[in-house]
């Protein structure tokens, strides 16, 4: 497995061949406060590089997740959908939102490495 | 310090109250109504309900208390001061309520023949007429039931005016990032899409960013004014130029149209369109919510677009016209059904002819002296967003909580403490940590001089270093701080029988 | 000026500390060109007496239904109003109070909300309902929305069995939208046929039950059809009563139930404000326009009541947000509450008997005035009569009304395009109407017809 990638909105992706799990970071969700819900998208629906894929919303805020790169929907993790809290108490981890099939590997590498982010996170507030 | 538990849960007047369906004993009754007489035939199609509803029953002292006890749960205008800013809480004239019950008033129904409710229609065309006068506008759609309901109204009138002229390919809407939320939301509900424009450092729409942004397919600038941050558009007259110069409409929304009526004419200002809220302007109940009313008053390009019904003089006085073939017009459609909010335009009605031209343009002057007075005494100790004056309402920000621990939650919070509702926060979203507060011209000048004191105190207080006291308030109310994250989590939203649950 | 506390001493002492010289000098904003130098040439104020005396000359020129043998319905329904529910709404605490979204210091509005959701929830077989819409037409419009949202599709169709001005209003509502209205002509006979028109991209059919002309039907076919095609089944309901003695639409199958509920303690007022409840499934709920109001704890682990799922609203969620609705019916909301409270489950199945052996009273004696036709086979507390081929019954309202007898509602009202509905004539009875009332409608029909 590869190591993580960071967008500047804040969702990370780890790939493992061809498919990659998307997040969002810790950052993020310590921003948003306690998670009380996410919506996910579908296994099957193409998501371009960008474009809004999911949904996670606190009491007082809703942020769209964008997908880090293009590809297809594999699946949503259904134990957020149960369990939202886990998006605060394992972001970067168990609390991944969907996988999907990457229709352009080389997105990847357009995106963030840990200390790029970590970096790009100090330029924030 | 003293033990303060008793036994059965209440502390005096502060008295613990189950819900009704906690409260019910099948059998009793609140209603005395005479027994029901057989009915021979099955006019029912075999569709009578199978099972009971699950409603408790209660006699008329059991509901009566219930209801008595919750209301004493709540804050209102009556028991005390309501800053809360862009929701102008005014005092609210019982004579409103009193002439609003006159049975010639309230038992009428909306399909009565016209000729039995010329008196309605009066009270419906008198308040038409003032709120044309007031604004300087030709039209005024009445049937609007609220704020939003209103915005929707305009934009639809625009839309509607645009694909008459071939303009149809108009789509998008101006919009400041200060604006209440209901503006883009209304927007979408036209299939409008909204391009957001930014303010300058004085608060105020950046003139040559709007500019930027207009083009032949804008349809329309919404802008709320006086703004959202309290502060009147120096530059609207620049500003409706701009917009009709690029074939776009000027919708206003009225929000705080209360800050400048009987002083300033929207038409005026160049105005196409504008929501009047006559439960914030005209001194309407809130009632916990709602009802409102938004009649929209309308430009002469506008005008022909009005939804139905509406009021007209013909022949036979006054007459409903609530079909477009007999409109002589090209109405967009209806908005809601019946007439429009009667109940709150007798109220609004009321008030507007006991206050007269003098009185309303007297309430708009002290409700901006009332609101210059607190940022003038609350301006060294908190951190004023702007530079005065401002209009209806002042903003203020987090900075003089800067690294006190205090968040403008909890500043509100311990106002509740201190008996006061607390202002408007975290509104404009245009400033950090927003504390927006508008005084309104009902109050005095001693119940301002003793808000201003306890405010200034609670500034000082959290400079001080007490967070850990502003973090445990509210202590003194019904209930203390809510878990909204677990409500958010497992949504509870109806009572269920223990069984169900 | 009643109103305002201020004296001239204490304007000028608040400028003082303003430092400013006048009021004017606030204004300064204000282009010059815009600032009125004065009051408007328009009437000045008035004391109590004379706004009175204004208010009762207005409802003097209006025959109040109190005052007449009263058969109007047509989606609003003269109701007794117990006393105690407009005693109680004039608590300065409900009355004078905003939103509630201080918690804290609005437990009262949150619990009525909760109180209230719970009873909408039971009275129409649903599991949800939300704080209130507007009004009847609009939640109509507003369940449109959602059906689409919840579907994915566009089509709606609208029954003719609606409140024209729920059609009317929802119509308008589609205009602009992606989504489009498909109205069925006006229905008396109940007889259109909704099962023909269902597809794979229908997102909802609406139907009110009972029907504008009284019409009761038996929904489940229908829901079962809808369902079969991936449609949600809405269902209006036009008087909140008539679910005391009628099966529920959410256990007929319904999917978004909306009702008028105005007639349930707020009262006519001349149509307005109105009440719009709004009712669906616990999985559709975070697809539902408006506020709600939830169950949780305070910190001291004390039940208490909030405003949740607000990431829906358009305060978070702006362009896209569910709905656009802010203010709702808060205190009308109350008044159902408190209304449907004093009646409880006993008073509200009694109530809405009374009703019905009341309209079938009145259709009986209807039966007996020679040419009046009764067009329903089924009906709750009103029905719709055919009084002849040739007659106007918009004339014979007017006559009616002459002679003080506020006499049901012509069809061609609603639908004046529609030559073969201007003899039909809706009529209404409820509570209210006592045994002399029915007579003189009776004879007066018998006179002019």
């Amino acid at each position: 497995m590869s190591e993580m990638r960071f967008t500047k909105d804040h969702e990370w992706i780890r790939v493992d061949g061809s498919v990659g799990t998307v997040g969002i970071s810790d950052y993020a969700q310590h921003a948003l406060g306690d998670v009380v819900f996410v919506d996910l998208p579908e296994a099957g629906r193409v998501v371009a590089k960008g474009g809004e894929a999911a949904v996670v919303e606190s009491v007082k805020a809703a942020s769209e997740v964008y997908s880090p790169v293009s590809g297809t929907i594999v699946e949503g993790n259904a134990a957020l959908v149960e369990h939202p809290a886990l998006v605060n108490e394992s972001p970067e981890d168990g609390a991944w939102f969907f996988k999907l099939t990457l229709s352009d590997p080389a997105e990847v590498e357009t995106l963030m490495d840990r200390g790029a982010y970590d970096a790009y996170l100090q330029t924030l507030d | 310090m003293a033990d303060t538990t008793t036994l059965s849960g209440n502390r005096g007047l502060a008295i613990e109250e189950p819900l009704i369906f906690e409260l019910g004993h099948p059998g009793r009754l609140g209603v005395d109504l005479p027994e029901p007489p057989p009915v021979d035939e099955d006019r029912l199609k075999g569709c009578r309900r199978q099972a009971p509803v699950g409603l408790p029953d209660l006699s008329e002292p059991q509901v009566v208390r219930h209801y008595t006890r919750l209301s004493q749960k709540n804050y209102g205008i009556d028991t005390g001061f309501y800053p809360l800013g862009s929701c102008t809480m005014k005092h609210n004239p019982r004579l409103a309520e009193k002439v609003a019950r006159l049975p010639g008033l309230a038992d009428l129904h909306p399909f009565q023949p016209q000729s039995t409710v010329q008196g309605a229609l009066e009270v419906i065309d008198s308040l038409a007429g003032w709120l044309k006068s007031l604004t300087g506008m030709p039209a005024v759609a009445m049937t609007p039931a609220a704020g939003a309901h209103g915005e929707w109204c305009g934009l639809m009138a625009i839309r509607a005016c645009h694909e008459d002229h071939g303009q149809g390919h108009r789509r998008r809407v101006l919009v400041p990032e200060s604006a209440h939320g209901t503006n883009p939301a209304s927007a979408a509900m036209c299939g409008f899409t909204v391009d957001s424009i930014p303010a300058k450092d004085n608060g105020r729409v950046d003139l040559d960013a709007l500019r930027a942004k207009l083009g032949d397919d804008v349809a329309c600038l919404m802008l709320t004014n006086p703004n959202t941050c309290g502060l009147f558009e120096r530059e609207i007259l620049e500003i409706a130029e701009a917009v009709h110069a690029a074939g776009a409409f000027f919708y206003c929304d009225g929000a705080n149209y209360n800050a400048i009526v009987g002083r300033v004419r929207i038409a005026d200002l160049g105005i196409d369109a504008m929501h009047i809220n006559l439960h914030k302007t005209f001194a309407t109940p809130h009632g916990g919510g709602g009802p409102g009313a938004g009649p929209t008053v309308l430009s002469s390009a506008l005008a022909p677009y009005a939804p139905l019904p509406f009021v007209v003089h013909g022949d036979k006085g006054l007459t409903l016209v609530e079909h477009a073939a007999d409109s002589g017009a090209k109405p967009f459609g209806r908005v809601k059904g019946y007439h429009g909010q009667f109940g709150v335009f007798i109220r609004a009605l009321a008030y507007i002819i006991s206050m007269g031209a003098d009185g309303l343009r007297l309430a708009s002057s002290d409700a901006v002296l009332n609101a210059n007075y607190l940022l003038a005494g609350l301006k060294d100790v908190l951190s004023p967003s702007f530079e005065g004056p401002c209009m209806h309402e002042c903003l203020f920000d987090d900075r003089f909580l800067k690294d006190t621990g205090v968040s403008t939650l909890d500043f509100a919070k311990a106002l509740i403490d201190e008996g006061y509702h607390p202002m408007t926060m975290y509104f404009p979203l245009v400033v950090h940590g927003a504390l927006l507060m508008e005084p309104t011209e009902s109050e005095s000048r001693e119940t301002l001089d003793q808000y201003i004191a306890v405010v200034r105190g609670l500034a000082e207080r959290a400079k001080a270093g007490a967070a850990e006291s502003f973090k445990a308030a509210p202590r003194f109310t019904p209930r203390r701080r809510l878990d909204e994250t677990l409500a958010a989590r497992t949504p509870v939203l109806r009572w269920k029988p223990e069984a169900a649950e | 000026m009643r109103y305002l506390p201020h004296t001239e001493a204490d304007r000028r002492a608040m400028l003082d500390a303003i430092g400013a010289a006048d009021v004017d000098a606030l204004f300064v904003d204000v282009p010059a060109a815009a600032r009125l130098a004065q009051p408007l040439d328009l009437p000045r104020s008035q004391g109590e007496m004379e706004v009175e005396r204004a208010f009762t000359r207005m409802a003097g020129k209006n025959l109040s239904a109190g005052c007449a043998p009263f058969f109007i319905g047509a989606g609003l329904y003269r109701h007794h109003i117990p006393a105690a529910v407009d005693q109680l709404l004039l608590r300065g605490e409900f009355l004078t109070a905003y939103t509630p979204y201080q918690p804290e210091v609005a437990q009262g509005t949150l619990q009525v909300l909760f109180e209230f959701q719970s009873q909408v929830a039971l009275l129409t077989g649903m599991e949800a309902a939300n704080a209130s819409m507007y009004d009847g037409a609009t939640a109509t419009a507003e369940a449109a929305a959602m059906a689409c949202r919840v579907t994915k599709r566009r089509r709606v169709i609208l029954s003719g069995s609606l409140h024209p001005h729920f059609r009317s209003t929802t119509e308008t509502a589609l205009e602009y939208t992606e989504m489009s209205a498909e109205l069925l002509d006006p229905d008396p006979l109940g007889f259109e046929d909704l099962f023909g028109r269902l597809g794979e991209d229908v997102a909802c059919v609406m139907v009110q039950n009972p029907g504008f002309f009284g019409h009761v039907r038996d929904l489940r076919p229908l829901a079962a059809a809808c369902h079969a095609v991936g449609a949600l089944l809405v269902v209006a309901v036009g008087d909140p009563a008539s679910l005391g003695l009628i099966e529920s639409p959410g256990a007929m199958g319904a999917d978004i139930v909306v009702a008028e509920g105005q007639s349930l303690g707020a009262g006519m007022n001349f149509g307005g404000p109105g009440l719009g409840l709004f009712a669906t499934r616990d999985k559709f709920v975070r697809q539902m326009p408006g506020r709600l109001a939830g169950r949780t704890v305070d910190v001291d682990g004390r039940r208490g009541f909030v405003l949740t799922l607000s990431t829906r609203e358009q305060h978070i969620r702006r362009e896209k947000a569910t709905s656009n609705i802010c203010t709702n019916s808060g205190l009308c909301a109350l008044a159902f509450s408190i209304h449907l409270t004093l009646l409880g489950e006993t008073g509200l199945g009694r109530l809405a008997e009374l009703n019905h052996a009341q309209a079938v009273r009145l259709e009986t004696k209807l039966r007996r005035v020679k040419g009046v036709k009764p067009i329903a086979d089924s009906y709750f507390n009103e029905f719709a009569v055919h009084l002849g081929d040739d007659v106007d019954a918009a004339a014979v309202v007017e006559t009616l009304a002459g002679r003080g007898i506020l006499g049901g509602v012509p069809a061609s009202r609603f639908y004046p395009t529609y030559p073969e509905l201007k003899p039909v004539l809706i009529l209404a009875a409820t509570e209210t109407n006592t045994e002399a009332d029915m007579d003189a409608l009776v004879a007066a029909l018998g006179e002019i017809l």
